[in-house]
């Protein structure tokens, strides 16, 4: 698409304020622990005092829906982590906008966190807002 | 994540309890306040009122986040319970030499926790 050529390209026009870690969270809460995974390292990040950044994109999205409980495997839910998120003082919460709509989401189904909506190029200006990416 | 290997046993009121190699319960439910008291003895610990108050936050981080806290959470987490005063990693240093949230953690019967070094 043309307009990533046109992205700002140190977030400052979209007011992204910088950060040491951007942790993309591109999988749903069930059948992997890619989601715990990429939590659980921005937790480390925010216990040594880093300021952390989470973007959930792609199936990540659904990380954000209740219910993410115990399920029948027994594995843990992902619903609790992200409520401890506050408690390592990661308060930076990002949704991709455009994730959620292609899978018939709004902003009225993210009931879980604080989260702020980012259009596609507030994404790109995000992912160069923070000196590092880790993607999930 | 709790370890499920027992590498050593304690006795308490005739049951044996499975321990890691590490000193962690194999089975978070063998925790008492009897078992906190026979850990602590263990390394040498007397559990005062003040211990009990950080147990007691511990318990309650982890039956809320199923997740044992690092030093930052921890001290967080007993601010908002107990106020500023017992929040302080001095405080908490005092009580649990060492590294708090991990000797805490195996004193209150949590994993040891995954994200602290």
């Amino acid at each position: 698409m043309s307009d990533v050529m046109t992205a700002p390209l140190a977030g400052d026009d979209a007011g992204m304020a910088a950060g040491d870690l951007l942790v993309m969270l591109r999988h749903g809460p069930h059948g992997s622990s890619w989601l715990r995974e990429g939590l659980e390292a921005a937790m480390v990040a925010a216990a040594f005092g880093r300021e952390v950044g989470l973007l959930f994109t792609g199936d990540g999205v659904m990380a954000l829906l209740e219910g993410q409980q115990v399920g029948p495997l027994g594995q843990k839910g992902s619903d609790n982590l992200l409520a401890a998120l506050e408690m390592y003082d990661v308060e930076r919460c990002y949704v991709d906008a455009a994730a959620l709509r292609a899978r018939g989401l709004t902003a009225q189904d993210v009931t879980l966190l604080p989260v702020t909506l980012l259009e596609h190029d507030e994404v790109v200006a995000l992912t160069t807002a923070f000196s590092r990416v880790l993607s999930f | 994540m709790a370890s499920s290997e027992t590498v050593r046993t304690l006795t308490l009121d005739g049951r044996d309890i499975g321990l890691d190699a590490e000193g962690y319960l194999v089975d978070l439910d063998d925790w008492s306040p009897a078992l906190a008291e026979m850990l602590a003895a263990e390394e040498g610990r007397e559990l005062t009122p003040e211990h009990w108050e950080v147990i007691e936050v511990l318990r309650d981080f982890y039956q809320r986040f199923s997740l044992s806290p690092a030093m930052r959470p921890l001290s967080k987490a007993m601010t908002q319970r107990f106020g500023p005063d017992k929040g302080r990693s001095l405080h908490l240093m005092r009580l649990f030499p060492d590294s708090p949230p991990k000797v805490g953690a195996r004193i209150a019967g949590l994993p040891k926790p995954t994200n602290c070094l």
